[in-house]
């Protein structure tokens, strides 16, 4: 921890307390639906963090993390709607079914040499295969969805993550905090060198001794249970989980697009990219209101507009971008 | 009791065969430019609204439509390739996915926008007849389709075996510095790749409308079909993505039957990991050497 | 002197075509070793049988009292097999102390220390100075020097060297030279090295290893190999001037 704060010049330093004070504060200064988007942001903040160490660090695409959310989401649900466990002791199955699932296609695809295009493919295969299964599922609702009930009584009982808009922004924050640390942790660890060797090249990596298949497999491991735990997040900020929205591919891209924006690979590439896709999307839906044009696929049609321009203008993204521009971090001595 | 059966696989083999034809241009796009078209089923429904709009409009049928739609098609994936796709060709795969997913977003939404997120039934005159052979009751318009889809990818065979371009777009595809080597203008030659792989998909959305109602929510659906079938079939055999074609719409019809309409393609997911983890090349396709 | 390598009669075929035809070859500790041959003789092949890239079809490799023949590569490489590869192969967007740091860390859990350990390779092969360079910005002869300290990181008991002064100028293969005899012989590192460069293999072998069509027809030192009227009709005659 105290490495990764000595690596940052005093500029960013001061950027990194004002923004944590800032966001710290925010409940007293914004009103509910900015504590909402904001909420929202740190959402996404936490999950590219996750799915960025596999991405961004091991270099394994995969385009299906929908279904650890989703696995996570449901597993907590569940346990907390018929058995009445809550999510504080959910979490931990929630976390070992997404974990266990990641386990399942990372073997697959890394025993069998699935790699690249076809190593996505087997991602969205599994997440779409899980989302028509959970359409059958009626332990959990089927296609009809699982409800969490909002009772009055329970708001406030933070110990089975029942409250308001500021207890959940507050979680949000500690979750996005948690997810930057320990992918700082993680990137300035020797498995975060090994990670780096897969991305960069295999062979190489290999001939330096590195169990490629074990550094894959960890990989996945981390970001599928990290992601199931914004699953549980989802599930008990939402109250509702319906397969065909949960498991969606097109959740799947929606949570890829911020550390994409803001730079694969990066701690705050992620963290600077939904802070500004989020807005920007907010933003848009108000005024297409303001305007009273009804339609609903304007956000993602921008989105994929903005898709298609930031890669093409900034393919590494906006963050290496902002460091270099800004001089944030420390240059190699 | 057998004959419910046949009549089903038939029915999956014409419907099939038209999925086949649609990726067929998948395929052909990956094995030459080396490029995921990850908004393929985006542009299969685009195709199915221009037939639909034709057909309503001034009544041409879609059997018949769907040529000038390929048409068009090829040459929105000429420019495409030329402006946007060529100076993607040699970035990482992540970076192209990123693209064509950006274009797929904006495609399916737009269509939403336009069109609504209800289906548009085409109701042709002739939705209805069919055709009775023995104990199987064949649907006149899947016959229609299948024959059409075949048609249309024994001509690109021919293309690519018979003509002086497609031997040159074979030889990109082979050997791409030894084609560039003997003087064989790549950027025109992938152009030209991406423009036919796309006039599949044109003609094999047209030809959808008549067994299928278009709705937005299609694209996704489809660009996911299409790379099960090329990956079961062989990414880059041609004929693989007819015979992969096939065995979904099989696999489709008999599990539609069977289970449950909305299980379907939970079988073709299954088929589809099945076979990337035992045949990663697919069926049809060459070992990697 | 105990013997740390020793390759029985290894073959191997591709298709039908054979590269490696029962060659067999013993290394003792310290020892520099040099594999020579024309273009196509199985060279490569050799190596990456004893780098676990390739398991060969016949014969044994023994690594330290240990067979190593059809170990995976990097199991290889945790028994104290360092290896180069003949096309260069940086991490291309790591710094260039990140690409060695990622070598360090085979024996060192701590990335401080790897580090440091790191950045003292780097002084050894006149690197230092460009460690926050990305590695795809080196030129080729800084690659070749980062390929060598990347395989040095990792504490090999040997190295394996796969045309490290190819495209070098001779004044960067004799500091090359010079280089690798000083980790031979302040490291105790023992060596065995592909080259093509007649002027280094003279320098610095005490043995060599001459291949062609995968069979070996001549072993022993370089002095005398030179002289091998087999050696200079199927390769130096035609090659090399000394």
């Amino acid at each position: 921890m105290r490495a990764l704060w000595g690596a940052m010049t005093p500029r960013g330093k001061a950027l990194l307390a004002i923004l944590v004070v800032a966001l710290l504060l925010a409940p007293l200064a914004v009103n509910r639906y900015l504590l909402s988007v904001l909420t929202l942001i740190l959402y996404f903040v936490y999950v590219g963090q996750a799915w960025n160490l596999m991405m961004g660090y091991a270099g394994q695409l995969s385009l299906g993390h929908a279904l650890y959310v989703g696995l996570g989401g449901y597993v907590s649900a569940a346990l907390w709607v018929h058995f009445g466990i809550g999510p504080w002791l959910g979490v931990f199955p929630a976390v070992a079914v997404g974990a266990a699932f990641g386990a399942a296609i990372g073997w697959l695809g890394f025993r069998f040499g699935i790699e690249g295009v076809y190593f996505a493919l087997l991602t969205i295969a599994f997440a779409e295969f899980t989302r028509i299964g959970f359409d059958h599922i009626s332990f959990t609702g089927g296609a009809g969805g699982l409800f969490i009930p909002y009772e009055e009584k329970r708001l406030g009982e933070w110990w089975n993550l029942r409250g308001g808009q500021p207890f959940f922004y507050y979680v949000a924050f500690l979750m996005a905090a948690a997810g930057v640390v320990i992918a700082a942790l993680l990137s300035r660890a020797r498995i975060g060198f090994q990670w780096l060797a897969v991305r960069e090249d295999e062979i190489a990596a290999r001939a330096l001794g590195i169990n490629t298949f074990r550094a894959k497999m960890k990989a996945v491991l981390v970001s599928s249970g990290m992601t199931a735990v914004g699953g549980v997040f989802y599930a008990f900020y939402n109250n509702s989980l319906f397969p065909a929205q949960v498991f969606d591919i097109g959740r799947s891209i929606e949570l890829i697009l911020a550390p994409i924006v803001g730079g694969l690979g990066t701690i705050f590439g992620p963290v600077i990219g939904a802070f500004i896709l989020t807005p920007l999307g907010e933003i848009l839906i108000t005024a297409i209101d303001r305007i009273g044009i009804n339609a609903p696929g304007v956000k993602a049609v921008f989105y994929g507009l903005l898709l298609m321009i930031i890669i093409s203008v900034v393919p590494n993204g906006v963050w290496p971008w902002i460091v270099q521009r800004f001089a944030l971090v420390k240059r190699q001595p | 009791m057998w004959s419910i059966y046949l009549n089903v696989v038939t029915q999956g083999v014409l419907t099939g065969l038209v999925y086949g034809l649609m990726a067929l241009g998948l395929s052909v796009i990956f094995g030459v430019v080396r490029v995921v078209n990850f908004a393929h089923g985006e542009f299969a429904v685009i195709a199915m609204y221009a037939a639909f709009i034709l057909f309503k409009a001034y009544g041409l049928d879609p059997l018949i439509a769907a040529a000038p739609i390929a048409l068009a098609f090829f040459a929105v994936g000429f420019v495409l390739q030329m402006v946007l796709i060529n100076s993607f060709v040699s970035r990482p795969e992540h970076e192209q996915f990123i693209l064509l997913v950006g274009l797929a977003i904006i495609i399916t939404n737009a269509l939403l926008m336009i069109f609504g997120p209800d289906a548009q039934p085409t109701n042709l005159p002739y939705a209805f007849d069919s055709y009775l052979v023995g104990p199987l009751i064949i649907d006149k318009v899947r016959v229609y389709a299948a024959t059409a889809a075949v048609a249309v990818s024994a001509a690109l065979f021919a293309f690519f075996r018979r003509t002086r371009t497609g031997a040159a777009i074979r030889a990109c595809a082979d050997n791409l510095i030894g084609a560039a080597v003997v003087g064989l203008n790549v950027k025109r030659l992938y152009a030209l790749t991406f423009g036919l792989g796309l006039a599949c998909v044109g003609a094999a959305g047209g030809l959808m409308v008549t067994i299928a109602d278009a709705t937005p929510s299609l694209g996704p659906a489809y660009t996911l079909l299409a790379f099960t079938i090329v990956i079961i079939g062989g990414l880059g055999s041609m004929s693989g993505a007819l015979v992969g074609g096939v065995l979904i719409g099989v696999s489709e019809a008999l599990a539609g039957f069977v289970i449950a309409p909305s299980m379907k393609s939970m079988f073709s997911f299954a088929l589809l990991i099945a076979v990337l983890v035992l045949r990663p090349q697919g069926l049809m396709g060459k070992k990697k050497a | 002197m105990t013997q740390l390598l020793s390759v029985v009669d290894i073959s191997k075929r591709f298709r039908g075509l054979v590269a490696v035809d029962k060659a067999s070859f013993a290394l003792d500790e310290g020892d520099i070793f040099a594999v020579i041959g024309p273009n196509g003789a199985g060279k490569t092949t050799l190596f990456n049988m004893i780098a676990g890239m390739l398991a060969p079809d016949e014969g044994t490799i023994t690594f330290c009292g240990q067979r190593i023949d059809g170990m995976p590569a990097d199991a290889v490489c945790r028994l104290g097999i360092g290896r180069t590869f003949q096309i260069v192969r940086p991490f291309p967007s790591l710094s260039v102390e990140d690409n060695v740091t990622i070598g360090a860390l085979l024996h060192r859990s701590d990335v401080g220390a790897a580090r440091s350990y790191a950045r003292d390779v780097l002084a050894k092969l006149d690197l230092f100075d460009k460690r926050a360079v990305t590695a795809s910005a080196l030129t080729l002869p800084n690659r070749k020097r980062l390929e060598v300290a990347r395989a040095l990181a990792t504490d090999p008991k040997l190295l394996l060297l796969d045309e490290v002064m190819a495209g070098l100028v001779p004044t960067e293969t004799d500091r090359m030279v010079e280089i690798l005899r000083g980790l031979n012989r302040d490291m105790g590192v023992t060596i065995l090295l592909i080259e093509h460069v007649m002027r280094a293999v003279m320098a610095l072998a005490g043995k060599v290893l001459v291949l062609h069509h995968g069979a070996a027809i001549a072993q022993g030192p370089p002095q005398e190999v030179v002289r091998d009227p087999r050696v200079i009709k199927s390769y130096l005659g035609a090659e090399v001037a000394l």
